[in-house]
Parts: structure tokens; C-alpha cells; sequence
């Protein structure tokens, strides 16, 4: 290999050695020193041949540099006296017309300081790309698999060791054995020890010894490994398997698909409360001031993208002002929504709403006019274009439950929210006096202020109530779907579906409706299709309405002013 | 055709006016191109739905139009561009368009992006002897005598990513997700390459089809699924999924614990434009595939961004100098620079002795030196397969060798047609 290498460089006496390392860290042996001049170089044969010696001298200190190349993050920076040095560029920053980009050693990647011992930020456009071919890359794939299925076993972050151990596992290679034995020694993490099994049986079930083979498929089939379903069914179909492998494959095949079948129940299950808790969460305003109040407020999405947007504000100013604290700015955003959107809906009510009451017609025209003016005034004011709300870490991801299910956070956190928010409704509209005085004024509004309560108070906070509530729901929302003007045309139609079916005025048949109606969604999707399945919620609802007018649960005497 | 042409001229005559009525049937272009300067036309949406799009292609155009003009124009001609709203709405597409031709007498028109607003302007070009310039990667199948397509045929986008995903390069994937929105794009898409996977010895099982609803948010399900097929590795997404449903798909995906290094999304609908609004973190190392990316490293798009960056700012357009370029963007400016190439070849503004001179005409375009083919009045370009980047760029992973030949018919789904307006007039049976 050398040999080779010491060729290209005689071919290519113009070719400069890079600059040693700086300082610090151990300095790397000269044939890495040269092979790491080398990758910058433009001839690709030269490349890839410096790439391959740097792979095989097995130091786990050159990983960056190829994975850097494989990125294209690799770029020659020139030195005082027509020197060269490889370096590997960082995130970019934009400062003024200039790109500017922090630099790392080739060779371990260490910050490059600069005289005054600060990180240096070079300016892009005064550093030259090395340029990777299809061939290289190529080359380096296998490199990289090498060196980082091992080094990515030691990862700190659990989910990249889990990945790495299945990528082991389904490529099957029993050259990975042994790294997959040690990984396994030290792990303490539940889901990657999983892994790192299931891992070892896959392989031995490829290539063990016949004994060997059969322990392996029973200890899959124990797993309940997903991963190993269509090997074992393939072994098992397999003529010229042993019998005592082909019986336990098939054994371990039915054990797979019994796990799987209830995993998907339990899957099937999970989903359809999500949605069920992202419907109530929409509805739930909507509850209170169509159901409630029986103002049709057509604005009610237009209103959740407020909440929407708030949080898309409060996130801009978590990054400038408070950027250490930016993985909270969520907790920040939900109360903020609230404000913001429950403002909004005061105003509204006592701008124009509260003119139009028992006027309904009139008052879903009013309402469909106010959602396009607030629609176009976000367009104005933020673009039309959806802009990026950056979910914090601790709502990405999920929490693994069982093998085969990992449950997201953010999901998990709006079932949470959901049911704060509907238990918070219960208490605010049964257990305290103002809860009493909304009731009294929906139920006869003449009699409530005859008894001294001001009903037009009572009107305004209510319909802020509501409004507040859209707000939440619409930061809710960022965190899993678009944030942009239209954002509340998608979810209204849902809204109101969800309170029909449940009885106008009726907090519990909202609750009801929405279970049923994202439970019947996920329930039905599945096997039909996303399409067929929306096609099918509104068939049923629509026959439902048929049957029951009023929803589930249909108020008793009057509940509106007309 | 003739009862169509009268019933939508009856439609329009209140927009075209009398003095029009006088034009219908004579090559318009002939008689109005006097003095020092050239009509064309721009037809792309302003405002409603499709605006978000479109604007960027009507802005390009008019930057081309300001750089030829600026080097002297063509053939010493001006060019002074019309630009109309069809407002997303595609029947006014089909009014505007006639407004165009008959009214303004423009002698080319760069226009529209859905397939819909296409078809609804193809009658009204067809008939009365205009040309267009579409600038949109589309689901093929179409061979019309008025228009060039300077985007992408399915063959141009979707094979070489299937191969490049079966190749030892691109992971060797053996199972393929095909989930799309449901319209006539994806669903054209899927059928291609579901022929396509089919012959390359790909069993049928390991192929998966679905689609969603537009807007769709809730991808639970879905998701649950590819995760299940994805299980025991060399599975992989081939995604025509329409711009707004991207977010929740891949933070659905991503969420359920599904990364990019053991099943990558390959996305054909999804580029710099459509990322801007993006939680790009969810989307990292996920694949794409187009014919230009903002990240190209060529010197003529290094300039063309900085110009484009450059004229945002100077006409105080939205976004300014932090606008960014994508692929049906180079495809409006090139098809600008080739119309220009065209005339002064033909010497003349003539729509008939224009369309001869636009046959095999090649131009150095941002991403690369493009052709258009010498018959089928489709593009001839590069394919890249693009890796999704934090800052919502594209690492250029995979380039084809040379160009591609647009295929308006796919081979794999209908290989008894073709498109030629040379020897045949369109689109016809080849012999078996």
C-alpha cells in the first residue's frame, strides 16, 4: 500500500505536505501526515489511494477527516509561504456578505486557534473545496462502516448505538461478532442491550455453526425480533435446512408474529388516542364558544394560528436573546399563546361579536370575514410562505415501550396537555364561581342578570376563554405538523366535526366524539388507506348526524338566546 | 379542437375585446412585432395558492429579460415582457393565455407550473399558433406541439434515484415505499416506477404503495407501517409526498425511531424553496433528486445566484438577498436564454421557424450545459441526487454520466409510444 502511496507522491512532486498539527494533540505518524495532503488532492486516483492508507492505518483520529469527505466539509486552506493544509470546515455563519466557517485539524479534529488563542472563523470563499467524485466516495463508504459501526457502538447517544447495532445485525457480516460481544459486555441501556442480541442472533443464524444456528433462531424467536422475521421464514422455507433449524425457525417465525400482531394493537391503540387528544385540543375552544356560547365562529382556526405564530415569535426570541435557555422556550410559548389568542378573542367579541348574538347567519359571515382578514394579515406580516418552528429537544424523539414500539414525546406531550386542559375546563366550569356564572348566562341569559350576574362580562371572558384555548392547541400544533397563514383552514373542518357529533353544548360528548373519531380513524386507516379512511370518518359522521341530529349527547331546554 | 377554440373564445370575448376578434387565425406573432422592441409573455400566478411557487419563476424571467436586454437585447430587439395573473385559478389560466396571444400578440409566452393550469392553456396555444416554455418537472405523457418543457420527465428524475438507491453506492436497497400525495403526479410517478422496479427483478412484495390526502398531517399509521416493512434492513421511502404534508411526515418518521442511514426517504417534490419553511433537523442525510441544485458548484451558478440574489434587492422583492434558487427556477431561466438562441438562429419571431431552431439547441445552463432534443420538445439534462443538509441546502451525492434523454412516454409504463414532431406530427404508435 505504501508503495503505491510513495508512487503517487513521486508522480506529484508538486504536491505540499500539509502543516503538522498544531500543538496539543499527539502528532499523527508521516505516512498519515502525507496520505492527509493527499485527499486534498485534485487527482482522483491520488485521492482515493491516500483515502484507502488512511483507512487501513485503523487510527480512530482520521474518522472525521473521511466522514468529512463524505460530506464534502473538506477544504485546503493556504498558509503564509504557499503552504497547504488540509482542514475540515464547521457550520456555516453568515457575517455581513462574507461566509465565515470555524476550522478543524484534519487530523482529530481540534479547533484551529489562532494566535490569540481563539478558534479561528476563516472566510469560505478563501478556502478551496476538495472535490469528491463518485469513485472516492465509493471508496470511503466501506472505510467509514468499518472504523464508525465500531466507534458508533461507543457512541454517548443511545439511539446511534441502537442504529448501528441493527445496521450489524441486517448486513450479517460475522466480522462484526466480535465488536457486537464487547459492545454488549458494557452496555447497560435496556433497548441498544436488545439490540446488540438481537444483533448476535441474526448473524449466527447467518453464519454459525449448525448447533449454533438453531440457538439462534429460538433466541430471535424469544426476542420477538421483527428485524428477523423474513430470515426465519426464509430459512424455514429452505429445502435443504436441517430439521431440528427448520422446526425451530418455524417455532420462532409464529412466536414473531403472535409479538407483532400485539404490538400492533397496542400501536393501533396509542395512535388513535393522539389523534383523538390533537382533535379535543382543536375542539375544545370551539366547545365552548360554538357549544357553549352558539356563536359559529368561523375564525376559530385562524385563531389557533395565532397561538401558532406566537410560538414561532417566541422561539425567534429565545434564539436571539436567550439562546441558552431556546430548549424551553415551549414552556415560555404555551402560556404565551393562551394571551395572545384569548386577546385576540376578546377584542373580537367585544368589537363585533356581541353585536350580532342570536344573529347566527350573520355572525358565521362576520367570523369567515374576520378569519381571511387575520389569514392575510399573517401573510403580510410573516410572508405566505410557512416558516420553521424548531421543536426542542425533549420533544423530539421517543421513548421506547416494548420491542417494536417507541412511543414520540411530542405526542405523548399533547395527550398530556390534552387531558390538563379538559380537567382544567371541568374544574373552571363545575368547581368555581365563574364556571357557575358561564352556565347560568348560557342556560337563560335573562335570569342570570336578573340575579346580578353581568352577562356581557361573562359573554367577553368566555369567548376569550375559548379563543385562549384555540391558542394553545395552535402551539400544539407546531409541533407536529406546518406553521403557515392557511394553518387554520386544515384543522376547522375537524373542529367542528368533532363538536356536531358531540353535542353542541355538551363538554363531555366533545370528549366522547373525539375519541371516537380519531379511534374509528386509526382503526379503519391501517387497512384502507389514508384516503378511503377520511372518505369513511365522514360517511360515518354524516350518518350519525342523520340518525342523531343533536350529537351524542343533545342538550336539554335551551341553551342560546334565540 | 374548433368547437373547443369557439366556446372558450365566446367565454372571453368580454376580456379580449373586439379589436382581437380580427386576429383569430393568422399567426399573430407575424404582424406585431414592429419597432425596437419584442412582447412575451408571462403567465404565472401572482396570487392564491400556486403565488408561493410561481412568483420566484415570474421574478427569474424577469431577470433574464433584464440581462439580455441589457447586452442589446434579440436580434436588436428589446424584450418587453407582459406579465398576467392567472390568480391559481386555472380556467382564467386559459383566458390569459388567450389575452396574450390575441391581444398583446406575444411571440412566446414562459408560463404555468401545476399540470392542470398546463392542460387548461394547451388548447388555446395549440390553436392559435403560440409557444410556451413550461418550466416544471411533470408526470410526462404529453407530447404537445406548442410547448417545451425545460423540467424534468419522470424518467429524467424518478429512475436514475431508484437506481442510484439499488446501486452498492446508494446502500443496495431491495425494498421500496412508494408514498405519495394523491393526485396525478404521484399516482403517474408510482406507476413508473413500480413498472420499473418490476423489471429490474424486484419482487412484487417488496414493493409498497400508498398515498394521503392533500394537507394530510396525520401520518401515525402510515409511518407504523414503513416501520414495520423496513424491519430487517435494505428498505427504502420513495417519496412524492406534496409540499405541506413533508413536515409532519418526517418528524412523524424520525420520531418513531426510523433514521436516514438504515431507510432513507428518497423525496422528488421537496427543494431549497419548500425547505425554507422547515424544521430541517427531521430531514438530514434524507435523499432527493433533481436536475439543479442552488448547491451546484459551477461558476455560471455561483452568478447566477448572485444575480438573482443582487436583483431581489435592487427591485426590492420579498426575501431580498436571502432568496434562494431551485430547480424549476433554472429551468425558467434557461428556457429564456434558449427561446432567445432559438430566434436569432431562425432569424425571425415566426412561432413555426422558432420551434425548428429550438431542436438540439444547447445552453450552458446554472447546473450545467443542457440540450434540447431534437424532436420531442422536451430537455435533455443532468440528474443529481441530492443529500439533505442542516441549513436546508443539498449535498450533491450522485451525478449522472452525461445527460439523460427525456422520455415524455416512459418506456417501462407505455413502450409503444412515442413523441416526435419531426417525422411524426406528436405523439405515435411505434411498430412493434
Amino acid at each position: 500500500m505504501f508503495i503505491r502511496l510513495l508512487l503517487a507522491l513521486a508522480l506529484l512532486p508538486g504536491l505540499t505536505a500539509p502543516a503538522a498539527a498544531q500543538g496539543g494533540p499527539p502528532s499523527p505518524v508521516p505516512e498519515i501526515v502525507k496520505a492527509i495532503g493527499e485527499v486534498a488532492s485534485s487527482d482522483a486516483a491520488v485521492q482515493e489511494a491516500a483515502a484507502v492508507a488512511l483507512g487501513k492505518s485503523g487510527d480512530r483520529k482520521i474518522l472525521p477527516l473521511l466522514e468529512a469527505l463524505r460530506e464534502g466539509s473538506v477544504y485546503v486552506r493556504p498558509l503564509p509561504g504557499g503552504r497547504k493544509e488540509t482542514v475540515i470546515v464547521g457550520d456555516k455563519v453568515n457575517e455581513g456578505d462574507k461566509t465565515l466557517v470555524p476550522i478543524f485539524t484534519a487530523y482529530g479534529r481540534d479547533p484551529i486557534q489562532g494566535p490569540d488563542g481563539k478558534p479561528i472563523l476563516a472566510d469560505l470563499s478563501k478556502l478551496e473545496e476538495v472535490s469528491t467524485g463518485r469513485s472516492l466516495r465509493l471508496v470511503l463508504r466501506p472505510l467509514i462502516d468499518a472504523f464508525s459501526g465500531q466507534s458508533q457502538l461507543a457512541d454517548p447517544d443511545w439511539t446511534v448505538r441502537q442504529a448501528a447495532a441493527v445496521k450489524i445485525g441486517n448486513v450479517g457480516d460475522p466480522g462484526g461478532l466480535p465488536a457486537l460481544t464487547e459492545a454488549l459486555a458494557k452496555e447497560k441501556d435496556r433497548w441498544v442491550r436488545y439490540a446488540l442480541e438481537e444483533a448476535i442472533a441474526l448473524i449466527q443464524l447467518k453464519a454459525g455453526a449448525p448447533a449454533e444456528r438453531v440457538i439462534a433462531a429460538t433466541r430471535l424467536g424469544a426476542l420477538g425480533s421483527g428485524d428477523a422475521l423474513d430470515r426465519l421464514r426464509e430459512v424455514a422455507a429452505t429445502a435443504d435446512t436441517p430439521p431440528a433449524l427448520k422446526e425451530a425457525a418455524a417455532t420462532a417465525v409464529k412466536r414473531i408474529e403472535r409479538w407483532s400482531l400485539l404490538t400492533q394493537g397496542i400501536q393501533v391503540a396509542f395512535q388513535g388516542v393522539s389523534l383523538s387528544s390533537i382533535l379535543l385540543l382543536m375542539a375544545l375552544g370551539l366547545a365552548i364558544i360554538f357549544g357553549l356560547m352558539g356563536v359559529i365562529n368561523m375564525a376559530h382556526g385562524e385563531l389557533m394560528a395565532l397561538g401558532a405564530y406566537t410560538t414561532y415569535v417566541t422561539q425567534g426570541w429565545f434564539q436571539g436573546h436567550a439562546a441558552g435557555a431556546f430548549e424551553y422556550y415551549f414552556l415560555v410559548a404555551l402560556p404565551l399563546s393562551f394571551l395572545v389568542a384569548g386577546a385576540a378573542g376578546f377584542v373580537l367579541e367585544r368589537g363585533v361579536i356581541r353585536f350580532l348574538y342570536g344573529r347566527p347567519l350573520e355572525t358565521l359571515l362576520l367570523t369567515w370575514g374576520i378569519s381571511l382578514m387575520i389569514q392575510q394579515g399573517l401573510r403580510l406580516w410573516f410572508g405566505a410562505a410557512n416558516v420553521d418552528v424548531i421543536s426542542p429537544k425533549w420533544l423530539s424523539g421517543g421513548v421506547p415501550v416494548m420491542v417494536g414500539i417507541q412511543l414520540p414525546y411530542n405526542r405523548l406531550f399533547i395527550i398530556g396537555l390534552a387531558t390538563v386542559a379538559v380537567c382544567g375546563m371541568y374544574l373552571l366550569l363545575f368547581k368555581t364561581d365563574a364556571g357557575l356564572r358561564i352556565r347560568a348566562v348560557t342556560q337563560n341569559r335573562g335570569m342570570a342578570a336578573c340575579l346580578g350576574v353581568r352577562s356581557r362580562r361573562v359573554d367577553a371572558l368566555t369567548f376569550a376563554l375559548g379563543a385562549g384555548l384555540a391558542g394553545i392547541a395552535g402551539c400544539a400544533l407546531t409541533q407536529i405538523g406546518n406553521v403557515g397563514p392557511e394553518l387554520g383552514q386544515n384543522y376547522i373542518v375537524d373542529s367542528f366535526m368533532v363538536v356536531v357529533t358531540g353535542g353542541v353544548g355538551k363538554l363531555l360528548g366533545t370528549i366522547l366524539a373525539a375519541l371516537g373519531i380519531g379511534g374509528l380513524n386509526k382503526i379503519i386507516e391501517p387497512s384502507f388507506g389514508a384516503v378511503f379512511g377520511k372518505v369513511a370518518i365522514l360517511v360515518v359522521v354524516i350518518l350519525f348526524i342523520q340518525r342523531r341530529p343533536s350529537g351524542l349527547f343533545a342538550a336539554k331546554g335551551r341553551y342560546a338566546d334565540s | 379542437m374548433q368547437d373547443l377554440s369557439r366556446r372558450n373564445f365566446l367565454k372571453t370575448t368580454a376580456a379580449v375585446g373586439l379589436g382581437a376578434a380580427a386576429g383569430i387565425g393568422f399567426p399573430a406573432v407575424l404582424r406585431a412585432q414592429g419597432g425596437g422592441t419584442v412582447k412575451v409573455g408571462v403567465l404565472h400566478s401572482l396570487s392564491g395558492t400556486m403565488a408561493i411557487s410561481e412568483v420566484s419563476l415570474r421574478d427569474v424571467c424577469m431577470m433574464a429579460f433584464e440581462e439580455i436586454n441589457a447586452k442589446g437585447g434579440v436580434m436588436g430587439k428589446k424584450i418587453e415582457p407582459v406579465v398576467v395573473d392567472p390568480a391559481s385559478n386555472w380556467d382564467l389560466f386559459a383566458e390569459k393565455a388567450k389575452q396574450l396571444l390575441l391581444q398583446d400578440k406575444v411571440a412566446v409566452t414562459f408560463g404555468c407550473w401545476t399540470s392542470v393550469s398546463r392542460k387548461s392553456v394547451l388548447p388555446v396555444f395549440e390553436n392559435n399558433e403560440g409557444l410556451l416554455f413550461y418550466p416544471v418537472q411533470y408526470e410526462g405523457e404529453e407530447c404537445s406541439k406548442a410547448v417545451f418543457y425545460t423540467g424534468a420527465t419522470p424518467n429524467q428524475q424518478l429512475i436514475p434515484a431508484a437506481e442510484y438507491l439499488m446501486s452498492k453506492e446508494g446502500g443496495g436497497y431491495k425494498k421500496f415505499y412508494l408514498l405519495g400525495t394523491d393526485y396525478v403526479f404521484p399516482r403517474t410517478a408510482n406507476k413508473i416506477l413500480r413498472a420499473f422496479l418490476l423489471a429490474k427483478g424486484v419482487p412484487a412484495d417488496n414493493i409498497a404503495e400508498e398515498y394521503t390526502p392533500f394537507n394530510h398531517q396525520d401520518y401515525q399509521t402510515i409511518v407504523g407501517k414503513i416501520k414495520r416493512f423496513a424491519s430487517g434492513g435494505g428498505a427504502t421511502v420513495l417519496s412524492t409526498i406534496n409540499g405541506d404534508s413533508n413536515v409532519p411526515f418526517y418528524k412523524e418518521f424520525a420520531n418513531q425511531g426510523l433514521r436516514s442511514e438504515t431507510a432513507p426517504i428518497m423525496a422528488f417534490s421537496v427543494a431549497e424553496d419548500e425547505l425554507r419553511g422547515m424544521d430541517t433537523s427531521a430531514l438530514v442525510g434524507h435523499l432527493a433528486a433533481w436536475n439543479y441544485y442552488e448547491s451546484v458548484n459551477t461558476p455560471q451558478n455561483k452568478k447566477f445566484i448572485a444575480n438573482f440574489q443582487a436583483y431581489c434587492e435592487k427591485n426590492k422583492l420579498p426575501g431580498g438577498s436571502k432568496r434562494v434558487t431551485d430547480d424549476p427556477m433554472e429551468a425558467a431561466y434557461f428556457g429564456v436564454y434558449v427561446w432567445k438562441q432559438a430566434v436569432e438562429k431562425a432569424k425571425s419571431f415566426d412561432v413555426a421557424a422558432v420551434r425548428k431552431a429550438v431542436y438540439g439547441q444547447k445552453f450552458l445552463a446554472p447546473g450545467g450545459e443542457i440540450k434540447m432534443h431534437d424532436y420531442n420538445h422536451h430537455t435533455w439534462k443532468p440528474v443529481l441526487i441530492g443529500e439533505i443538509l442542516k441549513d436546508g441546502q443539498f449535498k450533491v451525492v450522485s451525478r449522472s454520466k452525461g445527460l439523460v434523454e427525456p422520455e415524455p412516454w416512459s418506456k417501462y409504463t407505455s413502450p409503444d409510444k412515442g413523441c416526435d414532431w419531426v417525422k411524426h406530427q406528436g405523439t405515435y404508435q411505434k411498430k412493434a
